[in-house]
């Protein structure tokens, strides 16, 4: 097996009597974009945290490049580059300040990257952090999470509340951390197409538990979207067996399913209806499926 | 290069750049001996994971539309005839698939949209429609 850049086993976290993880395992191997997907408290940034050591793990296993990292902080976290979706920063200290400060904590620190980055962002090294504005304040921790060329860039909902610009800025960042020397980036976001076109993998988290993983290929596989029409009316959605989410009404329904598509027209077909027209379902489509007809808020760009 | 990418109609998207490809290559867009970009570039260009180029290239060097070249890049096949019969065909029936579909939907029927087609192709300037000739080949 390839040497796991993270691995977490039958992680169990509560606050208080509240679960907010419950057998979580996770691997993430070199080279790859993983994406993690799921509802506000779900558990992502509570896993998340786990990763960079500010959460203990009270059952289970938790390492990061082999190490654990409530143990040795300095070896891990060194390592990481991480940027929240609260983008806790300073807010005393300017620009240019934040930079060196962060460099000193970051033997890798490529100056010129971070040079080049303040300049496509431009940002004013002598404004202070309290004074930028949210995108620039995302962008400058963007900066400081990536400048040093983090081997695991660890990314907690980056696109949060933010433009298409500094949104371009982000993907664009996490697309050179994987494609210039390998690395790997884990990032949680709700944004469903945006974890469809940058993830190699995806996580789904509902309730704390892991409710589905792997290559998102394998992930969207066997799942499809189908119109159907019946001949008569239905009040409800009709019991149709592999059928994971109907929406519409009357003769005209509109299904997320899995399984053989031979079956499923076979179903309909008993039900007195016709399959109009099938295609492979989105990732939105299958989260908002698997998420149980939650009236979770789910945005697509 | 001139690609899309939609994330709303279900096609994996190493599949959308893949058949893109290969239609550019077919309509002369793309010459042989040209070079693709490099896959960091299109991955920022289109905001999609390093790795989906990388298999979407691979896909397309299986096909034999582009070969690799040590050291150096990706470059569209030389020789005229990249996309097979089946190929071809496979690509037109799926846009076939998708009309008869919503013709169904709309009540027309199938002679319906073959007379349809004749129509529009009569109603077309013959003289811009340099592509079907090309793809033909």
């Amino acid at each position: 097996m390839e040497q796991a850049v993270v691995d977490v086993t039958g992680l169990s976290r509560s606050f208080g009597r509240k679960s907010a993880l419950e057998g979580v395992s996770f691997r993430a191997t070199a080279g790859r974009i993983y994406g993690l997907v799921g509802a506000n408290g779900a558990g992502k940034t509570t896993l998340l945290k786990h990763l960079l050591g500010l959460l203990r793990a009270a059952t289970g296993s938790v390492r990061v490049f082999g190490l654990d990292p409530v143990r040795d902080p300095v070896g891990v976290l060194r390592r990481i580059g991480y940027l929240s979706e609260e983008r806790e920063l300073p807010e005393w200290m300017r620009v240019d300040e934040l930079m060196r400060y962060t460099r000193a904590f970051h033997p890798t620190w490529d100056a010129a990257y971070a040079r080049e980055l303040l300049e496509t962002f431009a940002l004013d090294p002598a404004k202070k952090v309290k004074e930028l504005s949210k995108g620039m304040r995302a962008q400058a921790g963007l900066l400081v999470a990536v400048a040093h060329r983090p081997e695991l860039l660890i990314l907690d909902e980056p696109s949060s509340g933010l433009d298409a610009v500094v949104r371009r800025d982000i993907l664009d960042a996490i697309v050179r951390t994987v494609a210039d020397d390998g690395r790997t980036v884990i990032f949680s976001s709700h944004l469903l197409d945006e974890v469809e076109r940058m993830s190699d993998h995806v996580t789904l988290m509902h309730q704390g538990r892991v409710t589905l993983s792997g290559p998102l290929d394998d992930v969207r596989r066997g799942y499809q979207r189908s119109r159907v029409r019946f001949t008569q009316h239905f009040e409800h959605p009709p019991a149709i067996e592999t059928a994971l989410a109907m929406e519409g009404g009357g003769r005209t329904w509109s299904v997320v399913h899995n399984g053989s598509l031979e079956q499923f027209h076979h179903s309909v077909l008993t039900l007195g209806g016709e399959v109009v027209e099938s295609r492979d379902a989105t990732l939105e489509e299958i989260f908002l499926a698997r998420a149980g007809r939650s009236r979770q808020p789910v945005e697509a760009a | 290069m001139d690609i899309t990418i939609n994330v709303t109609d279900g096609v994996p998207i190493y599949r959308q750049i893949v058949n893109q490809v290969k239609y550019l290559v077919a309509s002369g867009l793309l010459q042989p001996g040209e070079e693709l970009p490099p896959i960091r570039t299109l991955a920022l260009q289109l905001k999609v994971t390093p790795n989906t180029v990388v298999k979407a290239y691979g896909d397309l060097e299986i096909a034999g539309v582009v070969q690799k070249r040590q050291g150096s890049g990706t470059f569209v096949s030389e020789g005229r005839q990249q996309l097979a019969l089946k190929e071809r065909r496979r690509v037109i029936e799926q846009r076939i698939d998708a009309l008869l579909a919503e013709a169904h939907q709309l009540n027309f029927t199938a002679d319906d949209i073959l007379r349809m087609v004749r129509e529009r192709k009569a109603a077309m300037n013959p003289g811009n429609n340099a592509e079907p000739a090309e793809v033909e080949k």
